[in-house]
């Protein structure tokens, strides 16, 4: 049903149309109100057969999470900046024993210096644990991706987190079609367990694997990521035949047929540099986006199928690894090896600085123009850099 | 597209104005985008919220640079926090006071872009405590001709029960008639 709702409360609606039976979440900050729209259908009985559980730390919830889906529950948290961190050690034991958790990552920051605004590093910062790692551009695309999301994890037993950013998705009111119980019925099936704990049958998960499988292990992990590039666009045709509208895949091109020039990036900023991309089309200049929506497993093939034939690349990243430079263009220089184009890094965003328009546009003319740095700071402030020398 | 920036103190229901803005063009059949500029919140400190009216999808995240119309819900702000940065020409400003433009010191703005309405009165009154959103979403209503004033007790009623809705609603009915009837005498005048 189309509503005019705040981001996150529609995600909190629509988790519990995906009928988890187990939510659990340490409730304060850094936290958003979906964990506490569902903890308020779980106390009012709108959200039958779960058990919500307010835990003591982030790391109890993904501990929580690990007991309840190998009990065989489906299990949802949510989260976001040190509280991922907190969550580390046992994100890696999710993805190891192949536990299909969802879990919504509502991007925020890393301090120091304390920050509690929207940017990419805190998924990044966990990019090689194992988890799935989708993208959403906008509120709509947060919630559908969730129920993907579910639907993905427990065909593949793989953990999947649903990235959306902190405040300026989770904060915004706007129009967004909350899918119906009947439509999640219909393209999410009950939680079969490839395997559960079960006092009746007992079994191990879990054991330790010593210097001859481990290799092994890690092996069928990431057969399992490669086929989840199979299966995320299968499960996105099937969404959107379902629902009407295009909801998830690995990469999304707009205005990209006859372009020179291809921005890739992800996250809510798309909509601002569709925006700005269109003003500068009708300006005659060819330029295109390329949303990534899914960044794990990392889209390679896709990418260099879509930028093949492309003269200039710019990744617009909404995070970066100090000492080396961008994450996504990292992974994407891999991809693209051999490609004879010009690769340019713009870091944006960084700690909830707002990405405009005109900011957008200006680096996106020094890039048709092969005047820019290889790694650029998107509005860097050279004073406030020189008085700290 | 239509942009509007909202500032108030934190306490004065600045983020639900934005909301119920919102929710009021949705009622109309609009797409609407509301958000808040992000901090600390804390009691009594400036507080910024957006809102963005469109007859189409808006992909824009951008904060609003450059508003077609200012909502200020505490006019101590207007010394305080430069309200008028990128204002739109001849964009339209929405002022909560008991005071008048000379004393506000915004003799500079046309009287025919200058609505000035004491929200916090109207709110204590009707509602009993000094929340000025609900009434200057009225005067919005009445000064911009965007919305119609049922749209505006719509969402008022869609996010408040009981008293608290009624109050609201009366406020900003209040608000409404009031910049109406004053917008009309400046007409006849």
């Amino acid at each position: 049903m189309l509503r005019q709702i705040e981001g996150s409360q529609a995600v909190a609606e629509t988790v519990a149309r995906c009928r988890p039976q187990v939510v659990c979440a340490y409730p304060i900050s850094p936290q958003t109100h979906i964990v506490e729209g569902l903890s308020r259908l779980v106390k009012s009985g709108d959200l039958a057969g779960c058990e919500f559980i307010n835990v003591e730390s982030e790391f109890a919830a993904m501990s929580v999470a690990i007991g309840a889906v190998a009990a065989g529950a489906r299990t949802y948290t949510a989260t976001a900046s040190q509280g991922l961190l907190f969550m580390a050690e046992a994100l890696y034991n999710a993805s190891g024993l192949g536990l299909p958790i969802v879990m919504t990552v509502a991007n925020r920051a890393i301090g120091a210096p304390i920050n509690i605004w929207n940017d990419h590093s805190d998924a990044m910062s966990q990019r090689d644990c194992g988890w799935v790692q989708l993208y959403a551009e906008s509120n709509q695309d947060a919630v559908d991706l969730h129920v993907l999301a579910f639907r993905l994890a427990e065909e593949l037993s793989v953990p999947v987190m649903v990235c959306m950013d902190g405040f300026v998705l989770t904060h915004a009111y706007e129009r967004i079609d909350v899918p119906g119980q009947e439509q999640v019925d219909a393209y999410l099936p009950a939680f079969r367990p490839r395997q559960m704990l079960d006092p009746h049958e007992p079994l191990t998960i879990g054991a330790m694997v010593g210097p001859e499988a481990f290799t092994e292990v890690r092996y069928l992990a990431h057969q399992v990521q490669r086929r989840a590039l199979d299966r995320i666009p299968e499960l996105a045709g099937a969404f959107e035949a379902g629902f009407r509208r295009p909801a998830g895949g690995l990469v999304r091109p707009y205005r990209c047929a006859d372009a020179e020039t291809v921005v890739v990036a992800l996250g809510s900023v798309l909509g601002t540099v569709k925006d700005t991309v269109d003003e500068m089309r009708d300006d005659g200049v060819r330029v295109g986006v390329l949303g990534l929506g899914t960044f794990r497993p990392f889209p390679a093939g896709a990418l260099r199928q879509a930028l093949g034939r492309v003269a200039r690349v710019v990744v617009l990243e909404r995070a970066f690894s100090v000492g080396t430079g961008g994450i996504v263009s990292a992974d994407l220089d891999s991809a693209l090896t051999g490609l004879p184009q010009r690769r340019y890094t713009v870091v944006a965003g960084l700690g909830g600085r707002p990405v405009t328009k005109a900011s957008v546009r200006a680096v996106l003319d020094a890039a048709t123009a092969d005047d820019l740095e290889p790694l650029t700071f998107l509005d860097l402030d050279r004073s406030t850099v020189e008085a700290v020398r | 597209m239509f942009e509007v920036r909202i500032h108030g103190r934190g306490g004065q229901g600045v983020v639900t104005a934005a909301e119920l803005l919102s929710v009021a063009a949705f009622a109309e059949g609009r797409y609407a985008q509301a958000f808040p500029s992000f901090g600390s919140e804390r009691t009594g400190a400036p507080v910024v919220a957006y809102c963005r009216l469109s007859d189409g999808p808006i992909r824009l995240r951008e904060p609003v640079l450059r508003p077609d119309a200012l909502i200020i819900q505490d006019s101590t702000l207007l010394v305080q926090v430069d309200v008028f940065a990128g204002l739109a020409p001849g964009g339209a400003v929405l002022v909560n006071s008991r005071q008048d433009r000379r004393a506000l010191h915004l003799e500079h703005l046309p009287p025919d872009r200058l609505v000035i309405v004491p929200a916090s009165r109207l709110a204590l009154t009707h509602v009993g405590r000094p929340v000025p959103n609900a009434a200057l979403l009225g005067g919005f209503a009445a000064q911009t001709g965007l919305l119609a004033l049922d749209s505006v007790i719509q969402a008022i009623r869609d996010r408040f029960r009981g008293g608290v809705a009624e109050g609201n609603v009366a406020a900003a009915t209040e608000a409404y008639r009031l910049v109406r009837s004053r917008l009309e005498e400046q007409v006849d005048a």
